[in-house]
């Protein structure tokens, strides 16, 4: 632990007289329009595909079109057909999942962004190792912008929580934008209406 | 550290050969600034984003003390091992240590500038580690034997064509295929088979937040994500700067991260990393590596604050035309230009000269960090503590020598322009760098000097 007492007694010098106070992070006005019409059109900009629908029985007609009976699918939305996971099982085993079906706590509208959390991946491997994902995100869940999203958030202790914008994607190679890097393949979005 | 053989500007002489891969990589660069303004332009508190987020990295670098020991104890509550590396060495010696802990020779590594910065590939490799990178930027150069030439877009100097010939050497793609989709695809599947087998993964990081001990890493390729949920062992390197105070600050750097990086919205993964899998192990390895000294150099300490979004780079008429490498430092561009300096002064001198002091590096600075000013204050540094070569120093000298007297500076100027109108080969040759792919402009009559008094007598103006 030399280094620990090291590095921190050479930070405990006084820097400045005058220590830069933390400012406060202002609450920006959202911009003008319904968020869920900003989130369909970023996300389609980034490479994600959004369908709108008003019944969980049209998300199950969806996939049924686009995938045959000898696809891998796992759901992890009750509504949502798909075979469900047993807890602890190694996440090596997921490597021949076509598609994986999350609902996330909400999307934000600036940046097509949907936030999710390790209690609702099933296993925290399956959003990034399945070929493909689709997410379930109600219309009354996509928030203007990150600020409001962290406000969202709170002191919520998750183990694990990322927010996915689309499909993995690269440009490595002279820029031309390839989806499909590491993770899924493409990203389907269903927005699913509710009655306020 | 290897002794540098070549400065800079030789290396960028060598890059500017083949005129049509310059103008590429020119242009390219260029493209990516502007896709940042276009995403800049389209949130209207952008200015006031950059601002607070400029405000809350000062508060950081001056409560830094205070906001490590504070993510230290919330990390351990997380279950998460933290370690604190004076330098480099110490550094790759604890991540060597961890991976024998776990009698592991294969890992996986997703971006991360800090262990660029600590030659972690070449120590491990020493001690008998296979590192692959796993992003597909970074597992190129690494084909190719070759360090990043960018930190966000690390084999941007790289053509198509010859990224087809590199995988048909090492992947074995058929021969002549340069397609981007193909070689992708290809590069999935070679590098799925690491993932599934690597016991150990490393990460970088974009962000530690003290107040929960989380980690957060940004990746368009999902490189990192994978690596670790498919791994026993999750290792994130940083230096000690990469904290910020609180989660919802997190919301003030993520809008501008990407932006400024590459003009998306938003990175396609934002994870936070507060605990590990059950059954994983977790470790941070914090990092001084001189850090630490710089933060007491009021003049140089506020480079601190750089989130690694490239955009200096992207914007800098220098790099564009000169290529990453020829910086010779994990950080190329202008931010490389003022950090690198402050961990070896003498190894680095020549990038504070490697600017046009145009000051839009500056200006697209996400964290406003005062890039060219900096960079104008190393040059000073750097003449008074002798590290610029005698050339450059007589040079400086002799024009300081004209500049203080006005007699002097009248006298030459004339002489100057005599000697180009009647005698130009002595000024335009090759020992002058200025004459440099440049034409000189026709020599003026006389000097504006002249000219005004001339003008103001035929006006009869009084003074």
């Amino acid at each position: 632990m030399e280094s620990r007492a090291k590095i921190l007694q050479a930070l405990s010098k006084k820097f400045t007289d005058s220590p830069a106070p933390l400012p406060e992070v202002k609450v920006f006005p959202p911009v003008a329009g319904e968020p869920v019409d900003k989130f369909e059109f970023i996300l389609r900009g980034i490479g994600g595909r959004t369908v709108r629908v008003n019944s969980y029985s049209e998300i199950n007609d969806f996939i049924a079109k686009e995938y045959t009976s000898n696809a891998r699918i796992i759901s992890l939305v009750k509504e949502v057909s798909g075979s469900a996971i047993t807890p602890d099982i190694d996440p090596h085993t997921f490597e021949n999942v076509d598609l994986v079906i999350l609902q996330p706590h909400f999307g934000v509208a600036e940046n097509g962004a949907a936030w999710i959390t390790s209690d609702r991946m099933g296993d925290r491997a399956l959003p990034f190792i399945s070929q493909h994902i689709a997410l379930v995100i109600t219309t009354d869940s996509i928030l203007h912008n990150m600020h409001e999203a962290y406000d969202r958030i709170g002191n919520t202790n998750q183990p694990f929580g990322t927010f996915i914008a689309g499909p993995s994607k690269t440009a490595d190679i002279e820029q031309s934008l390839v989806l499909g890097a590491h993770g899924p393949k493409s990203m389907t979005v269903f927005l699913l209406s509710v009655n306020r | 550290m290897e002794q540098k053989i070549y400065d800079h500007a030789v290396l960028a002489d060598k890059f500017n050969k083949d005129a049509s891969r310059v103008d590429w990589h020119d242009k390219t660069l260029w493209f990516i600034r502007e896709k940042r303004d276009k995403a800049a332009w389209q949130i209207a508190e952008w200015e006031e984003l950059r601002e607070t987020a400029s405000q809350v990295k000062n508060n950081v670098l001056d409560n830094l003390h205070d906001y490590l020991l504070e993510f230290e104890k919330q990390a351990q509550q997380n279950g998460v091992t933290v370690h604190w590396a004076a330098n480099a060495e110490e550094h790759n010696r604890i991540v060597h240590a961890i991976i024998k802990e776990h009698g592991v020779s294969d890992i996986v590594k997703s971006k991360s500038m800090l262990t660029e910065e600590c030659h972690l590939n070449e120590y491990l490799q020493q001690q008998g580690i296979t590192v692959v990178d796993t992003d597909l930027g970074e597992r190129i150069v690494q084909l190719a034997g070759e360090p990043p030439s960018h930190i966000v877009l690390p084999c941007i100097h790289w053509k198509k064509e010859e990224i087809g010939e590199l995988f048909h050497q090492h992947l074995g793609t058929p021969k002549g295929n340069a397609d981007p989709q193909f070689l992708t695809a290809a590069a999935r599947e070679h590098l799925r088979q690491r993932f599934m087998t690597s016991r150990v993964a490393i990460t970088g990081v974009n962000f530690a937040v003290a107040e929960t001990g989380e980690v957060v890493v940004c990746t368009n390729e999902g490189n990192a994500d994978l690596g670790v949920q498919l791994a026993e062992v999750h290792i994130a390197c940083m230096g000690i700067e990469k904290i910020i105070p609180q989660r919802k600050h997190l919301g003030i750097f993520l809008r501008l991260l990407a932006r400024s990086a590459t003009g998306q919205p938003v990175t396609t993964y934002s994870s936070h990393f507060r605990k590990p899998r059950p059954g994983q192990a977790m470790h941070i390895v914090l990092v001084d590596n001189g850090r630490s000294e710089r933060l007491q150099q009021e003049s140089f300490r506020n480079a601190l604050k750089c989130i690694r979004c490239g955009a200096c780079m992207n914007t800098c008429p220098v790099y564009r035309r000169s290529g990453g490498h020829s910086y010779q430092y994990a950080i190329a561009g202008p931010i490389g230009s003022i950090l690198a300096p402050g961990l070896d002064m003498k190894q680095h001198a020549d990038l504070p000269f490697a600017s046009t002091l145009c000051g839009s590096c500056s200006n697209v600075c996400p964290v406003k960090i005062n890039i060219h000013e900096q960079l104008y204050e190393w040059r000073q540094v750097l003449v008074k503590s002798g590290h610029v070569s005698p050339v450059k120093k007589a040079g400086i000298s002799g024009m300081a020598a004209v500049l203080e007297r006005p007699g002097i500076y009248k006298f030459s100027g004339a002489v100057g322009r005599w000697f180009m109108k009647y005698i130009p080969v002595l000024v335009n040759n090759k020992l002058n760098p200025w004459y440099k792919q440049r034409e000189m402009p026709a020599v003026p009559r006389q000097s504006f000097n002249e000219w005004y008094r001339q003008n103001r007598k035929q006006n009869g103006k009084q003074s």
